[in-house]
């Protein structure tokens, strides 16, 4: 059979081919001929606005959603011709809260060992210890309603690697989650991947992608706009420094003055009463904006310097912000 | 102790062998869950049987209600017309209540079958888990609601029964999978939010014209000209052929014939499972 002879081939876990998927009833693709390759061992995140693809291409790789065209392997496995055998070697930690309601913490492990055909006395003593590593042994005979979130979000991270997968798939991980639980669960990722996990993450928070993620796609109405490392990604935007100047009118003309005016510019971009500057190799940089300000009579309201992040590579690739604020 | 000790990298076992565990995985699961609440159980299983048997062979009977008809029939000849009937609508209600509405729920507000649809295994077979899972309880249900009609009854009124073990034991499993797929079938064709409407437009109807309280043999006279419109008409009703499968299991009345009973049973229940196995893998995968 063609997986067996395509595993282990390569150091690509996961790989698509111009993966395609068409809901129907619905204007545009969901995703949009997707090729990319995910290595063994990296933490690959899927970053992007709602809507760009990433739950749908997720959801390919977790045999839920049925690609149009195109084809997506899982360790050189056909995803869709072999779902149950793709299921074997996947862990998944979804959006919401999946854990089973009836079943106690424990037994929420314990019965997940047994559906992937652990025996019972592993099962037993790996829930255990699954329990104890993830600071949840406290709560093993709890029901499971007694769990905070971010417990919640724990046990369900415990429960998708209990059976050793080859990619761990978190959608949105940390979503609804506050901000103490989520660095808990970046930490645990960490850990996770530093004892070899690979994990496939998506996510909205330019955060999340930049401090956890080996690399990072950018995704936009099904596409890979760009993938890299997050350094090199912020490379591209050419600039080191961008400053965001608010000002009480004429943004657009002072985009103008300070083209013309102000050394090391790279890039101006204009959002209503603000004003992105994005510069390289300048310095005194405060001063010398508020000076073209004044000399141009111009009320600069606030002012503040930033250093390029994913969401300025985000911007610059798709002319949009990441987030709608 | 190592977080991930031995990642693997391929599946190691084939999906047959993969299935057959998961399935007794999954099965295990519900029967633990079963156990925990059996308390619960036992006390949805027998409330309404309890109250038919009481409302119907204590209350009527004392205070001279007439139920047996206007054929001067006794309480005790509507108690044999009764004792099978429950046992028929206790199997239906547990496949609706073990499948259905836990479906519901779990399609619903917990999501959880998000996480059981990941078991390594095909996707159907997650739903014909529930569906043994369901029909276990439903025999367990027959179980212990048989014996109740014995005890609830006014003195004087005695349900004429009699045991066939044979069909008792062909049957009543038979019964209790076809329910179940009923279950299924139900459950992944509502949406959570209109568990209601199957409630009054579904299982209502079937209730009261599926033969509980009467014989379907015995619907006859309820005729337009020559037609017996009722007699035909509630032979869509798949709990029709439960009670008169019952009646021919524990009574010595007259009944619909059992060559008509097995084979539309199966043939339901062959229906209701592909129906629901269909619906089920329509909303699981997108």
């Amino acid at each position: 059979m063609d997986h067996q002879v395509r595993a282990g081939e390569s150091d690509d876990i996961i790989r698509t081919v111009d993966l395609v998927k068409q809901y129907p009833g619905m204007d545009g693709r969901a995703l949009d001929g997707l090729n990319l390759a995910v290595r063994r061992g990296e933490i690959f995140g899927l970053l992007g606005p709602n809507g760009a693809g990433k739950t749908t291409f997720a959801g390919v790789l977790t045999t839920r959603v049925v690609p149009t065209s195109g084809s997506a392997f899982i360790a050189g496995i056909d995803v869709a011709r072999h779902p149950a055998l793709v299921k074997q070697i996947s862990g998944i930690v979804s959006q919401q809260n999946t854990l089973d309601r009836q079943l106690n913490v424990r037994e929420n492990l314990y019965f997940h060992g047994r559906l992937f055909g652990i025996a019972a006395k592993e099962s037993r003593r790996r829930a255990d210890e699954l329990l104890e590593r993830f600071s949840l042994a406290k709560w093993a005979e709890q029901s499971v309603y007694a769990l905070s979130g971010g417990m919640a979000q724990r046990l369900m991270v415990a429960r998708a690697i209990f059976h050793n997968p080859a990619v761990l798939f978190l959608d949105e991980p940390t979503a609804g989650l506050d901000p103490q639980s989520r660095l808990a669960l970046w930490d645990l990722l960490g850990q996770l991947n530093q004892a070899g996990q690979t994990v496939m993450l998506t996510t909205h928070y330019m955060e999340e992608a930049d401090q956890l993620c080996d690399r990072v796609a950018i995704l936009d109405r099904g596409q890979v706009l760009a993938l890299d490392t997050p350094e090199n990604l912020k490379k591209l935007v050419g600039a080191d420094t961008l400053v965001n100047v608010k000002v009480a009118d004429q943004a657009e003309r002072f985009a103008t003055v300070v083209d013309a005016g102000l050394e090391g510019v790279v890039a101006t971009r204009v959002n209503g009463n603000s004003l992105t500057i994005e510069t390289r190799g300048a310095d005194r940089l405060v001063p010398r904006i508020v000076a073209l300000a004044e000399a141009s009579k111009i009320d600069v309201l606030d002012l503040s310097v930033a250093q390029p992040s994913l969401e300025t590579v985000f911007i610059n690739l798709t002319g949009k912000e990441l987030r709608e604020s | 102790m190592s977080l991930t000790s031995g990642i693997e990298s391929a599946p190691t076992r084939s999906v047959t062998a993969a299935s057959r565990t998961a399935l007794g995985a999954l099965i295990l699961r519900d029967l633990v869950v079963l156990r925990k609440s059996m308390g619960e159980f036992v006390l949805r299983t027998l409330i309404q049987p309890f109250l038919l048997c009481f409302v119907f062979l204590f209350v009527f009977p004392k205070i001279g209600q007439a139920i047996g008809g206007s054929r001067g029939r006794g309480a005790g000849d509507f108690a044999t017309v009764l004792v099978p009937g429950v046992v028929g609508i206790s199997v239906m209600f547990q496949g609706v209540q073990s499948i259905a509405l836990t479906m519901a729920q779990e399609f619903g507000y917990t999501r959880e079958i998000e996480d059981r649809v990941q078991a390594p295994c095909p996707i159907w077979l997650v739903a014909m888990a529930k569906v043994l899972s369901g029909a276990t309880q439903g025999l367990i249900a027959a179980v212990i609601v048989f014996p109740i009609a014995a005890v609830i009854h006014a003195g004087g009124v005695r349900a004429n029964l009699s045991l066939h073990w044979l069909i008792i034991l062909t049957l009543l499993p038979i019964a209790c999978v076809a329910m179940a797929g009923l279950g299924l079938t139900l459950g992944t064709s509502f949406e959570p939010r209109n568990i209601g409407l199957m409630f009054g437009f579904v299982i209502l109807p079937i209730t009261f014209l599926g033969g509980t309280y009467y014989p379907w043999t015995q619907l006859a006279p309820v005729k337009i000209g020559g037609f017996h419109w009722l007699q035909t008409l509630v032979l869509i009703n798949p709990l029709v052929y439960v009670n008169e499968g019952m009646r021919a299991a524990f009574t010595d009345s007259p009944h619909m014939h059992l060559y008509v009973i097995y084979p539309v049973m199966m043939g339901f229940g062959g229906f209701f499972i592909t129906l629901g196995l269909r619906n089920f893998r329509r909303r699981v995968l997108s």
